[in-house]
């Protein structure tokens, strides 16, 4: 695999992605009424509802519909991410994936491509909806949009990776309904994408606390949140890149041919 | 076993030997050895379920032998994919084009997959299509195709990086005589022109009659291997297909 090899192929993976996605032009307006509906609607509806007290990395008041952006951004990368599996399952479905792992190029590399080109797709999309949220009125402080960039990048890949994992063992597209309803939901409702972690505690959901703090989606929305504010927040940047890296090293495991994860009959 | 070769200077493109996959407990390929020579047509004839399929699955690297090897230009598919990939095209039984894509756009990605620089995949992408005779409709999408021409498109694709070695997994399937017989013309005259060894899958004898040799799966077992003139010889039957059906009818141990 020569460097210019490697680029070309993801170029011409990325390309692919991005022209699938202007054809489904309905991808891209769900990707952004989801969660602008969020932030129009639901959040104006609890602005009242939910004080968020100052914490970190916020140090004065804050806005509910800006406490919830760095959570919403966090739904578009999900979104995004399981997306990316469908289109990985929907491939081997279609036999597309055949021809892609056998490229003359290490699997390991071609799993990174697509990795990264759906990154670079839901990080252009995260843009987009902030862009729409900046024009309501709800936005970071100056400046933190580019400082957001590197976490929403890393989230985006911790999240895609995790859609790759599942795409090993989703058998066929019609089991996405099941996705939906064990990874994207519990993934965003028990998280701190929607309200702040210490607020169950108080309500004595013990349970749900200790659930929504191990979750790596919390940390990819507090990461980015953070960041937007200008800080760092090491714990959440090591949980989102270590469980990245992890979902991506098992994933690779499972499109390995030695292990034959995928099975004959998924066409691999 | 592999006899029967008209000499020169041919080498093996493709060389397997002793190769066996299961299944569970399904045996889907059992000590199965065949080669394929620079610029020569191999058929490999079987019924349904002879393994076939496996048998490709492990030569295009999707999946790795449980014994024996492989090896494509000398390089071992199970420990040296990358090279052993780079030298070989592969037309898969079930369509894989990009149906929203365009054409010209499916071979582009195709050739950028393989490192084809920009300059040279525009210049054979031209070739290709004029050989397939679809180049006035390199801007339509994938869909708009023939099943027939869908195929040839495939064809294209898979000779883009100029591979030294083809596979095609019953590559007529569900093609219409014409655009058989078309498909079939083309793989011999380009096997020829181009010194390309091909490996053709099918349970079509009168498909595997204008091979330059054939393997006889069954089973997951190599019956016989030879000449198509040879074939009909050893098996005292008028026609290859005697032949064929008389060996797996009867469940013939291989030779």
């Amino acid at each position: 695999m020569t460097p210019s090899h490697a680029l070309a192929a993801l170029g011409a993976m990325t390309g692919r992605e991005v022209v699938r996605f202007v054809q489904q032009r309905g991808r891209l307006i769900s990707a952004l009424v989801r969660p602008l509906l969020w932030l129009i609607v639901v959040a104006a509806g609890f602005q009242n509802v939910f004080g968020i007290s100052i914490i970190p990395p916020y140090q004065t008041y804050t806005p509910y519909q800006e406490y919830v952006l760095p959570g919403l951004t966090g739904m578009v990368l999900l979104f995004h991410g399981m997306q990316s599996s469908l289109s990985m399952v929907y491939d081997r479905e279609m036999g597309m994936m055949r021809l892609l792992l056998t490229a003359p190029l290490p699997r390991w590399f071609l799993l990174l491509a697509k990795l990264m080109a759906g990154t670079l797709l839901s990080v252009a999309q995260v843009y987009a909806f902030l862009a729409a949220g900046y024009l309501l009125g709800v936005g970071f402080p100056p400046g933190g949009y580019l400082l957001a960039l590197p976490a929403v990048f890393v989230s985006g890949l911790m999240l895609g990776a995790l859609g790759l994992l599942l795409s090993v063992y989703i058998r066929q597209l019609e089991n996405f309904a099941g996705t939906m309803n064990f990874v994207i939901f519990p993934m965003f409702f028990i998280s701190s994408a929607l309200y702040p972690l210490w607020r169950l505690r108080e309500s004595a959901a013990e349970a749900i606390y200790w659930l929504a703090l191990t979750n790596p989606f919390s940390h990819a929305v507090e990461l980015v949140r953070f960041a937007a504010y200008g800080q760092f927040n090491p714990i959440s940047a090591g949980v989102t890149a270590g469980c990245g890296l992890a979902f991506f090293l098992v994933a690779v495991v499972g499109y390995d041919p030695q292990r034959g994860l995928i099975r004959r009959k998924g066409g691999g | 076993m592999t006899g029967e070769r008209n000499g020169g200077d041919r080498d093996p493109v493709l060389d397997v030997r002793d190769v066996s996959k299961s299944y569970g407990a399904i045996r889907a390929l059992d000590g199965v050895s065949l080669r394929v020579d620079n610029g020569e047509m191999v058929a490999l004839l079987g019924p349904n379920g002879a393994g076939k399929t496996t048998l490709f699955q492990l030569l295009s690297g999707l999946f790795v032998a449980d014994a024996g090897s492989i090896l494509i230009e000398g390089h071992d598919i199970r420990h040296n994919a990358v090279p052993a990939l780079a030298a070989i095209g592969i037309v898969f039984q079930q369509p894989t084009l990009d149906l929203d894509m365009t054409i010209a756009g499916n071979l582009r990605f195709h050739a950028r997959l393989h490192g084809l620089g920009r300059r040279l995949a525009r210049q054979r992408i031209d070739e290709e299509l004029a050989r397939v005779g679809l180049t006035e409709r390199r801007a339509d999408a994938a869909r708009q195709l023939s099943g027939g021409n869908r195929r040839r498109i495939e064809l294209a694709r898979a000779l883009l990086p100029r591979p030294r070695l083809l596979l095609m997994d019953e590559p007529t399937v569900g093609l219409d005589p014409a655009s058989r017989a078309d498909l079939l013309d083309h793989i011999l005259r380009l096997r020829a022109d181009r010194h390309l060894g091909v490996l053709w899958a099918t349970h079509l004898v009168d498909e595997a009659e204008r091979a330059d040799r054939v393997v006889i799966l069954d089973r997951g077992r190599v019956l016989r291997s030879g000449t198509p003139a040879a074939l009909v010889e050893g098996s005292a039957t008028a026609t290859l297909s005697d032949a064929f059906l008389r060996l797996t009818a009867t469940g013939a141990t291989p030779a």
